[in-house]
């Protein structure tokens, strides 16, 4: 399978370990990734906060872009990015005066035929069945909460995919590695996203619910699919008060596990938060 | 001919835009016209006389009125023309208001168009034949689907003036939802003790013929003659000799094992039993599907107990077939179970809610079980997981309804009603409890409604919110029910003991097949359409069917029995003479020339098309061609369209005066 990539800013940066475990794992489940071409940034929470049209604009730019390499499916791992293209697709398939103006801003064309995929929809094309058919290391034993956010089921209208409120696609890969799958409660909280910048202790106290509502529910480790997740779920760790770590990794760090990829190379180690422990009980100490 | 026109003003309405005299001059002079005339006021006395007048002076044959929509006053005319001895089919109406005057501006061309218009009704009358109204019999009995307080309402009326009513009901009991019910609101007096004293008065009335456990197999038939097949099911117990005891019942072994539909799966019942103390009748059925002897050919304690031989294991369903004038549909409705049974693919939405997943968060009917004297904890508030007195209740209005990305867009009416009273019933109970109810907005029309809402928040001090609910999850024991109040734009978090969630009332699942059965519309969402929103509210489009309660939209108990009634005086209506008067303007299949194709047949909205054999003098059949019923057919000449040969005839609107019409134009 060839699919095309757009790793997004994120995971050129404080997200790296996710696209170094993604690549290492796709490899592995024989996904050939296609980056695009001088991708540009898909305007994520700051775009859309200030100026709409130029909201739409940004993510449009890599939609013609995907379009011009004959990319049939896009896959973007972040939530964001996911997100963001998602709605301007919709919005400018939807509504020919805006992409017209759009048009004419980036001075390239777009016919909306690419599809967006998450990281979700990626693993349920592979098929939970093809990783535990290549799985090498039995999960069995690690209970994982899977975290969703805000961004990669809703809007429901946009995303079309699995349950806006009770969502429930990731456990089930999960599950293919072996791990449990909590029922938890907070798997659709807000962790406070991008107030980690200016409002930080707003994003200490959110993260710190979810995290224990993971912990309550006797979760080893939380699994997200979102780097902005992943920075507050983890980073944000060490200002909580009164609090024991528990380890947050990326879906594709988890599955890479299963599949018998060294911790190192998945970039686990480049957690805030060790995720020794729960290393300790997969048996497999880096 | 001698034909006769008559323009008329309707005051301003024609005259003020068409100039009404040039017209009736210009009419004069149409070939077989003999008599044209203008006139202020047609339809009034003296514009009705005049045509009367000439009718019996100029010795016409035919009539042409020029004036209004056929809607409106086609009956006018038709009747004055009869009065003077006219066959009132030899009579046309040319539109000069809502076709002519009424849309033009330029009188000019406006008087050439109703000069026009006028000359294709002389064309059409020249070529209509003397018709007389078909007459049908009447068979003065009368269906009623369904057993609840609307069935039961419409039941009792048609019975107490003398007429004959066969009452069918799918469960092994009457009394519908209402029998499930604790208080009503808005005067807080027991459902039940309201309704039984109907339900005994149903079983014992001479003129009520009660078939419950029962559905309706088949409708054939039309007005006035309708024969309906029932399909009693079978109960294995012989009726005749049950005697309703009840040892059956305390001695059946299967004690945990079947969820009792009466008591909205809040208990268990025995394999063999009646569905509530009260039931009418009060004789039990065995469900197969947990009874031991059904499944393992063991156990028959039922049988040794009963002093009657009552038992029957080996009963099957029986057909039983009603020949009545009248069916009323009462079917009623049911709750929106929201993931109580995740197998109805066309249920879903509201998972977050924990419906299903926490025991202590039930529906608006398991309510009323818990809040009621005769329910599973003779009507203490407790909570079903541990029994325990809930300290505080979060009611939820609006689930499922008006919510058109998870339910449904309507507003299921009802619920702003029972929330107010479970929240009421729940602090009369229980003093120091907290009820708190999400709301969007509290629709309380209706009388002394909003009187009974606001004291629940002001002599109860119920506490209501303003919003949504996003979702409710366990932890330490308690809900924890998340939601928004609106008024104050700020978010709310109750750890509640105990969530009810009024859910949306919908149309019966099966409601499509027994609309198809009977020959109904229905809604995008199953409720049964009236004929008319405003002016026909318990007619359907199907002559002699009629509609009460909520199977046609979520409706409370006053005003389901207001519409019982309703249905059961437009019965009564029907019976009140022996034939029946239709309009002669139907279809006639020409059988020389039909072919048997039965396109026909297809398409017909009122399943009027039948199957005729014609035979030779050897009785061998020769064709099948199609024969219209005239008591179902509606004369839309949908038939007549399609029909390949052209074998089908609208009665007056035949091909021949049809492009009459259209040459003269």
């Amino acid at each position: 399978m060839k699919i095309g990539y757009y790793p997004g800013c994120s995971l050129t940066g404080t997200g790296k370990e996710y696209d170094l475990s993604l690549r290492k794992i796709l490899q592995k489940l024989d996904v050939e990734l296609e980056e695009l071409n001088d991708w540009s940034c898909c305007g994520a929470t700051s775009a859309h906060a200030t100026n709409h049209l130029m909201s739409i604009a940004l993510p449009a730019i890599n939609l013609s872009i995907a379009e011009s390499q004959r990319i049939k499916e896009l896959f973007a791992p972040c939530a964001a990015c996911y997100n963001r293209m998602v709605v301007a697709k919709q919005e400018l398939d939807t509504n020919p005066p805006l992409a017209k103006q759009v048009e004419e801003i980036i001075e390239r064309t777009v016919n909306y035929s690419t599809e967006i995929i998450n990281i979700v929809e990626l693993f349920q094309k592979i098929g939970a069945e093809k990783i535990s058919e290549l799985k090498t290391t039995s999960l069995s034993g690690i209970k994982a909460a899977c975290y969703y956010g805000c961004l990669l089921v809703r809007p429901f209208d946009i995303t079309h995919f699995d349950d806006a409120e009770q969502p429930s696609t990731m456990e089930e890969i999960i599950k293919a590695t072996g791990a449990e799958a909590v029922e938890w409660n907070y798997k659709m909280e807000c962790c406070g996203g991008a107030h980690s910048i200016a409002h930080k202790e707003i994003v200490v106290e959110l993260s710190k619910k979810i995290l224990d509502d993971a912990k309550l529910h006797s979760a080893d480790v939380v699994v997200v699919a979102c780097p902005m997740c992943h920075s507050n779920l983890d980073m944000r760790q060490r200002s909580m008060k009164n609090h024991t770590e528990i380890p947050v990794l990326y879906l594709s760090e988890f599955i890479g596990l299963a599949l018998g990829v060294s911790p190192k190379e998945l970039g686990v180690d480049l957690h805030f938060v060790s995720a020794e422990p729960l290393l300790d009980k997969v048996g497999k100490s880096s | 001919m001698r034909i006769g026109v008559f323009i008329c003003h309707c005051g301003e309405n024609i005259g003020r835009t068409v100039d009404c005299a040039a017209v009736a001059e210009s009419c004069g002079r149409f070939p077989g016209v003999a008599y044209s005339i203008d006139n202020k006021y047609m339809c009034s006395d003296p514009g009705q006389n005049v045509v009367k007048n000439a009718i019996r002076e100029k010795n016409l044959d035919a009539v042409v009125v020029g004036s209004c929509s056929p809607h409106m006053h086609e009956k006018t005319f038709r009747k004055a023309c009869a009065d003077a001895g006219l066959n009132p089919y030899l009579f046309e109406m040319a539109n000069l208001r809502e076709h002519c005057s009424w849309v033009h501006e330029d009188r000019i061309e406006a008087t050439k168009k109703a000069i026009e218009l006028t000359r294709i009704a002389v064309e059409k009358v020249k070529r209509n034949d003397p018709l007389s109204p078909i007459r049908v019999p009447v068979t003065k009995r009368s269906l009623v689907i369904g057993g609840g307080i609307s069935g039961i309402q419409a039941a009792l009326d048609i019975a107490n003036a003398g007429f004959e009513v066969v009452l069918v009901e799918k469960e092994p009991s009457i009394g519908g939802h209402m029998s499930q019910l604790s208080e009503t609101f808005p005067t807080l007096d027991c459902s039940q003790c309201i309704l039984t004293p109907r339900m005994v008065e149903v079983y014992q009335h001479p003129k009520i013929k009660l078939l419950t456990y029962s559905e309706v197999e088949n409708v054939e038939g039309f007005i006035g003659n309708f024969k309906v097949t029932v399909r009693k099911k079978a109960r294995s117990i012989d009726e005749t000799k049950c005697n309703g005891c009840g040892n059956c019942q305390q001695k059946c072994p299967i004690k945990k094992k079947a969820y009792s539909e009466f008591e909205e799966n809040l208990a268990f019942r025995p394999a063999i039993y009646v569905p509530f103390p009260q039931a009418v009748p009060n004789i039990p059925v065995i469900d197969r599907s947990v009874c031991t002897y059904y499944q393992t050919g063991k156990c028959q304690m039922c049988v040794k107990v009963c002093g009657r031989e009552a038992i029957m294991f080996n009963q099957e369903d029986s057909f039983v077939t009603e020949d009545v004038g009248s069916i009323i549909v009462a079917t009623g409705y049911k709750l929106y179970t929201i993931d109580k049974k995740p197998d109805e693919s066309a249920i879903k939405g509201y998972g977050e809610y924990g419906y299903g997943k926490y025991k202590d968060v039930v529906d608006g009917l398991q309510f009323e079980r818990i809040a009621s004297a005769s329910g599973p904890t003779s009507g203490e508030i407790l909570r079903p997981s541990d029994k325990t007195v809930p300290k505080k209740i979060v009611f939820i209005q609006c689930v499922g309804s008006r919510d058109e990305a998870k339910g449904f867009s309507y507003c299921s009416k009802i619920c702003c009603m029972y929330t107010a009273k479970h929240a009421m019933l729940y602090k009369h109970k229980v003093h120091e409890g907290e009820a708190y109810v999400f709301y969007m907005d509290i629709r309380a029309g209706g009388k002394g409604y909003d009187e009974f809402v606001r004291r629940a928040i002001e002599e109860d001090h119920v506490k209501y919110i303003r919003g949504r609910v996003s979702r409710i999850y366990e932890e330490n024991g308690k809900y924890i029910v998340k939601g928004e109040d609106t008024l104050s734009n700020m978010p709310v978090t109750i750890d509640a003991d105990m969530v009810v969630l009024a859910t949306a009332m919908i149309a019966q699942p099966n409601a499509p097949k027994l609309a198809q059965t009977i020959g109904m519309s229905y809604d995008k969402y199953g409720f049964y359409n009236e004929a008319h929103p405003k002016l026909r509210p318990v007619e359907v489009s199907t002559a002699g069917v009629f509609l009460a309660g909520a199977c046609q939209a979520p409706k409370d108990i006053p005003e389901s029995v207001a519409m019982a009634s309703a249905a059961a005086s437009k019965s009564l209506v029907l019976f009140g003479s022996d034939f029946l008067e239709r309009e002669p303007t139907i279809a006639k299949v020409n059988e020389s020339v039909c072919a048997g194709c039965f396109y026909c047949q297809k398409v017909c909205a009122y399943n009027a098309i039948e199957k005729k054999e014609i035979k030779d003098r050897n009785g061998n059949v020769v064709k099948v061609i199609a024969y219209v019923n005239s008591g179902l057919c509606q004369g839309c000449g949908t038939c007549n369209a399609v029909c390949p040969s052209k074998s089908v005839e609208l009665i007056g609107f035949n091909d021949e005066q049809i492009y009459a019409e259209i040459n003269a134009l």
